[in-house]
């Protein structure tokens, strides 16, 4: 097919913005440690621009859209990007460079990862995050991606919907995080002992970043600068807007309106929409988000207070419950008056039920895989830094660096 | 008669000495953040290349102002807590102190603390 010069200009600064929401997950999970932590989980975010970005050019793009084996994984057909060039891909994304097509699938690889570290910040050993990384995208991202997108992909063929990466993005990064954090336990001093925010302004700034990029990874996934990309990125405000609301008011009602839980409950309906963005209305949308709000925030209570899990940064309740939520929604309110597909509210009960499965499938999965990778990585170089150098801090005892000088930090 | 104790520790002996206090009914106290050296020695710290020593360390000080017959109680309490046996545990100053007075009821040494 011929190459379409708006397409491709949308597609690839939706690329830029996605990479953008990279160092918006660094900010945002920044902010919200002790301050002797601050560049140790900046740089578990800022680092997988650098690691999955090399990893996905070798070889992830070809694992995950490479040609197909089964329905469950790619070949190694693109290795190093071999075949992928100027012209548009026969398969993906037909009316745009290939290039154009990988960089952006390369965005979402590399974010999924950023997304899980807030889970294990604050006490894992960087070498041991590095490798878990290396290990997680080739064994877990590349064949979800590749079930859900892959052309050939079982889910894809059993027309599970995920329009933006409800699944392969959130749900794949909050269970993982659950995994981990089972196996890497609580963070010294948790929950006795506060483990306040540095810097809240920080969180606000970083999901700001997020929301911003999340046009890209919403619209952009319409792959085309269409009405299709329109409605997915109405959709992605009004999810976000919803979601923030509700967050707001419900801590409002329990103590006052939390600045931290408006911009989280923010995160949770861009999470929320992801999978739906480009299948539902506008007021599909609403219900989404405000659900996604609600949801999100009394799951947080949950595990926080009352099963004191130190998920640190929240991934799970607002990545994988929200991710959750998002998937399963899309099964309730997809309206064919979008994209042509039907939801339960138009009474196709078929396609709730392949959302559930999804959701189910790749859940058990990343959850299994991660535990795997993470007990190898336990067994040979360890997971958590020794109790000292944990109590100074990961910022001094990893990087030998600290993110405020001056007499005083 | 009244003293003052004063004791730096390390940051995070804070919240064990705090509670241990609390414990023998020692609420009151100033916490300050402070700077400072000793025997342990600085931290290295890498720029771009290279590297630099930070030799002031960060610690916090615990300012208390007890009657005379408390101090040995407040000072168990926070070695108790506050020791790891390492460099860089810290410092405790006993200070007599002449007068205290309350400034919202004008109660007077004693009655003050």
């Amino acid at each position: 097919m011929e190459i379409d010069s708006g397409n491709t200009a949308w597609l690839l600064i939706s690329s830029a913005l996605v990479m953008f929401m990279t160092p918006g997950v660094a900010f945002f999970y920044g902010g919200m440690v002790r301050r002797k932590n601050l560049l140790s989980t900046i740089m578990m975010s800022f680092v997988c621009l650098a690691l999955v970005g090399l990893i996905w050019v070798i070889y992830g793009y070809s694992l995950a859209f490479g040609n197909d084996t089964a329905g469950i994984i790619g070949g190694l057909n693109f290795l190093g990007l071999s075949g992928v060039g100027l012209e548009a891909s026969e398969t993906y994304a037909t009316t745009v460079p290939h290039l154009a097509f990988i960089i952006f699938q390369a965005m979402f690889a590399i974010i999924t990862v950023a997304l899980f570290t807030g889970a294990v910040v604050e006490r894992i050993k960087f070498s041991s995050l590095l490798v878990i990384s290396a290990l997680w995208v080739t064994l877990v991202y590349c064949p979800i991606a590749h079930w859900v997108w892959g052309d050939g992909g079982w889910l894809y063929n059993l027309g599970a919907l995920d329009f933006a990466g409800g699944t392969v993005v959130h749900i794949n990064a909050g269970v993982s995080a659950l995994a981990l954090v089972l196996l890497l336990g609580k963070r010294k001093g948790f929950p006795q002992n506060p483990m306040e925010a540095n810097n809240i302004p920080l969180v606000v700034l970083g999901a700001s970043m997020l929301w911003f990029g999340w046009y890209g990874f919403n619209a952009g996934s319409a792959l085309a600068a269409d009405g299709l990309a329109a409605n997915a990125f109405v959709t992605t405000t009004v999810a976000a807007a919803a979601a923030a609301f509700t967050w707001m008011i419900i801590s409002w009602i329990q103590r006052r309106p939390s600045v931290l839980g408006t911009v989280t409950g923010a995160v949770a309906g861009l999470v929320a929409i992801t999978p739906a963005a480009g299948f539902v209305t506008p007021m599909g949308a609403l219900a989404i988000g405000v659900g996604a709000g609600a949801i999100c925030y009394f799951c947080l209570l949950l595990m926080k207070t009352r099963l004191h899990f130190d998920d640190s940064l929240d991934v799970f309740a607002v990545h994988g419950v929200g991710g959750i939520w998002g998937a399963i929604a899309t099964g309730i309110f997809a309206s064919s008056s979008v994209n042509g597909y039907s939801g339960l509210l138009e009474g196709n009960v078929q396609q709730f039920l392949i959302q559930l499965l999804a959701v189910a499938v790749v859940a058990v999965f990343t959850f299994v895989m991660t535990i795997v990778i993470g007990k190898i990585v336990e067994k040979t170089m360890g997971l958590r830094v020794s109790s000292q150098e944990e109590v100074v801090g990961l910022d001094l005892s990893q990087h030998g660096e600290r993110a405020y000088g001056g007499l005083l930090r | 008669m009244m003293k003052k104790v004063e004791a730096i520790i390390r940051e995070e002996s804070l919240e064990p000495v705090k509670k241990a206090l609390e414990k023998e009914s020692y609420f009151g106290m100033t916490v300050s953040e402070v700077c400072g050296r000793g025997r342990q020695n600085g931290i290295k710290l890498q720029w771009r290349t290279g590297e630099y020593c930070i030799d002031l360390i960060p610690k916090t000080k615990i300012e208390l102002v007890v009657l005379d017959e408390d101090v040995n109680a407040v000072i168990n309490a926070i070695t108790a807590n506050a020791r790891s046996g390492e460099f860089g545990d810290g410092k405790i100053f006993v200070i007599p102190i002449e007068r205290a007075l309350r400034i919202r009821t004008g109660d007077r040494n004693e009655n003050a603390i």
